[in-house]
């Protein structure tokens, strides 16, 4: 079964963490709307953590989810407006008050070995009339076959969709390969692939267009790349790159390129590219949220990123624990204290 | 003076550890039935090799078993929907009482720490969860020197202790420790996080509390926390404050927008704990099992008080 091409942006989403969910409401209309008429075919919006991300632990929004999903619904014409939620951080009720809000789709994002959080969330979202991709994080922790297991888990729920989900920025093509291909072999051809990549080892667009020849059809990008770490793959280059290869899609690349530099580069306070601290994300395997938490605490204990970021990694903490972030850097505070 | 007699409904991993736990420790309490719905369940099967009665029919079962008439407190270690279906049938027995370890919480929130002077009168008592009896007691320490507008707690567990009956509902765990973080632990909004870890060897349970309250004098709410954290161990020896207590001050200049209580600014209370387990059922790393069960057998023990 051959599925369409469908490109699903999440500058205002994923995009949060680079700017610690401040978008302003009617900035986050207006790329949303340059994004509708570039044609993508989905835009997820919610806090960089998924709906009701606003606390301490992640950082509180310039506004709640709800503020910046109202109206957007309105000003689409073309796209699908979705959003994302964590299972232990948003809860059901979160996801009926986005649907009545308009939003259409969702995915359910768990640890890569965690699908079975899952399932209620899903039914929950198919029985809201919502398209659902189930979203399995930290995709470089758990081996081919055994995420596969766990696509399973989410595709039995009624996922229509599962994602390889590279939130370390930390997989290499094969690694993408042997994933994507593991899920095709398990489930059923009705049941959709996707790729989310983070860029921290300069592989976003590389890696999601080894998924694309393996088999996945749903493709995340952000503009500019705007995300956490390093970010996700450039929307603009990953639509470049699909005209070059011919493949068929719906997003017009000048009016993506436009948008980039015009609407989001200048939002970037934090650069969003490879550099020392983000580099360390991928090659420590570190859940791309963590970077600017991290920044944050090395500036305040006076330690260094890299090393705050390279013990997280060791600690094997997963996405969603940025508290352990200032407890990492307290014990290596203590430790030095020692030395 | 002779033990209570006392029953335990659910014998998953909390189930099982409480009845280690009151065979072992309890004074006043003895286990005199065992309830599953599983005959092969490995709690059923320890309860057989300990010499204690057995049920795989649930309460029902129970109701039938001669044990029953003398049984006085149950503690339901069940799930949400399946406590509605036990209260509803043991309500009538008025010489009997229940502790709930479930999210149905039927009856008011206890947590031993804050509000163990529980009316005799009462007959159903909820444990909320195990990240509410780890955090709570710390919001109720800053709430005591500040008044605390907004109360967050993150759990970390380890994937081994999370069974499947918590995470086939894991909405109930963020809805009932967000509401008994409010009501028992006296902030304005509560919120909860729950994440699992899967690493190998399974990393203790660690838990963080972050309280936005009025400004006051760090030193007074310092030694609050502290204080709270020995009132705890009392009855969990393995909780323990890991780090010194953080401070940030959030200036009116600069405030966070909180969702229901809009631009809030403040004193930032950052605490870290960790809750080692006591290794009866599952290992050290399961504090998150611990925490639970020895509340529950706490506030057992304080149930038959006034019997004894």
């Amino acid at each position: 079964m051959k599925h369409n091409l469908y490109i699903q942006d999440v500058t205002l989403r994923d995009g949060m963490h680079a700017i610690k969910h401040q978008y302003g409401k009617e900035k986050l209309k207006g790329i949303c709307s340059a994004l509708d008429k570039a044609g993508v075919d989905a835009i997820e919006v919610a806090h960089g953590d998924g709906l009701a991300g606003g606390s301490f632990n992640y950082g509180f929004g310039a506004h709640t989810d709800w503020d910046w999903l109202e109206g957007l619904s309105e000003v689409m014409t073309n796209a699908v407006l979705t959003t994302l939620i964590l299972p232990g951080i948003a809860t059901i009720d979160d996801l009926k008050k986005a649907a009545d809000l308009g939003v259409k789709s969702v995915r359910i994002a768990t640890h890569c070995t965690e699908a079975d959080i899952a399932p209620q969330h899903i039914a929950a979202a198919k029985k809201l009339g919502m398209d659902v991709g189930g979203f399995l994080m930290m995709a470089h922790m758990n081996e081919p076959k055994k995420l596969a297991e766990q696509a399973l888990v989410m595709e039995a729920a009624g996922a229509d969709c599962v994602y390889v989900t590279d939130s370390a920025g930390a997989l290499m093509m094969d690694g993408v390969k042997e994933r994507v291909r593991a899920f095709r072999e398990v489930l059923k051809p009705e049941t959709e692939i996707g790729i989310h990549c983070h860029h921290n080892l300069s592989f976003g667009v590389a890696n999601t267009i080894v998924a694309m020849q393996e088999g996945a059809n749903r493709l995340d990008a952000s503009l500019a790349g705007m995300g956490a770490g390093a970010g996700n793959a450039p929307l603009e280059v990953l639509v470049a790159v699909l005209d070059k290869m011919g493949a068929k899609h719906g997003s017009d690349l000048y009016q993506l390129m436009d948008a980039a530099d015009d609407l989001i580069r200048p939002l970037q306070t934090r650069p969003v590219r490879v550099d020392r601290e983000t580099l360390s994300l991928g090659y420590a395997g570190v859940y791309s949220s963590f970077l600017l938490h991290s920044e944050r605490a090395a500036e305040k204990y006076g330690l260094d990123t890299r090393e705050i970021l390279v013990e997280l990694g060791n600690r094997k903490m997963v996405g969603g624990q940025e508290d352990m972030i200032v407890d990492v850097a307290l014990d290596m505070l203590a430790k030095k204290k020692e030395a | 003076m002779s033990k209570i007699k006392v029953a335990i409904i659910g014998s998953g991993n909390i189930g099982t550890d409480l009845m280690i736990k009151i065979l072992s420790l309890s004074k006043t309490l003895e286990m005199s039935a065992m309830v599953g719905i599983d005959p092969d369940s490995d709690g059923l099967s320890r309860a057989r090799r300990k010499g204690v009665a057995t049920t795989h029919e649930g309460v029902d079962g129970l109701l039938k078993m001669a044990e029953w008439r003398d049984i006085k407190v149950i503690f339901d270690a069940t799930s949400a929907k399946a406590h509605i279906y036990n209260w509803e049938k043991i309500e009538p027995f008025k010489d009997k009482k229940i502790v709930d370890l479930t999210p149905a919480a039927i009856g008011p929130y206890l947590i031993p720490a804050i509000n163990f002077e529980i009316d005799d009168s009462l007959r159903n008592v909820n444990m909320v969860t195990c990240g509410g009896q780890a955090t709570i007691p710390i919001v109720a320490a800053v709430n005591r020197v500040a008044k605390v507008h907004y109360g967050e707690i993150v759990a970390s567990i380890a994937s081994k202790s999370a069974g499947p009956g918590t995470r086939a509902n894991i909405d109930e765990f963020t809805d009932t420790t967000s509401a008994a973080i409010e009501k028992v632990g006296g902030a304005e909004r509560g919120k909860a996080i729950i994440v699992l870890n899967p690493a190998e060897p399974p990393l203790v349970m660690r838990d963080t509390v972050f309280t936005l309250s009025e400004m006051a004098d760090k030193e007074k709410i310092r030694k609050s926390i502290h204080d709270m954290v020995a009132e705890v161990q009392s009855y969990v020896p393995g909780y323990e404050l890991h780090q010194e207590v953080q401070f940030e001050e959030i200036p009116e200049s600069a405030p966070v927008f909180i969702e229901g209580l809009g631009l809030k600014h403040g004193l930032r209370t950052s605490v870290f704990l960790k809750v080692a387990g006591a290794g009866h059922y599952l290992p050290e790393y399961a504090g998150n099992l611990d925490i639970m069960t020895s509340a529950a057998r706490a506030c057992g023990e304080r149930m038959v008080k006034s019997l004894s």
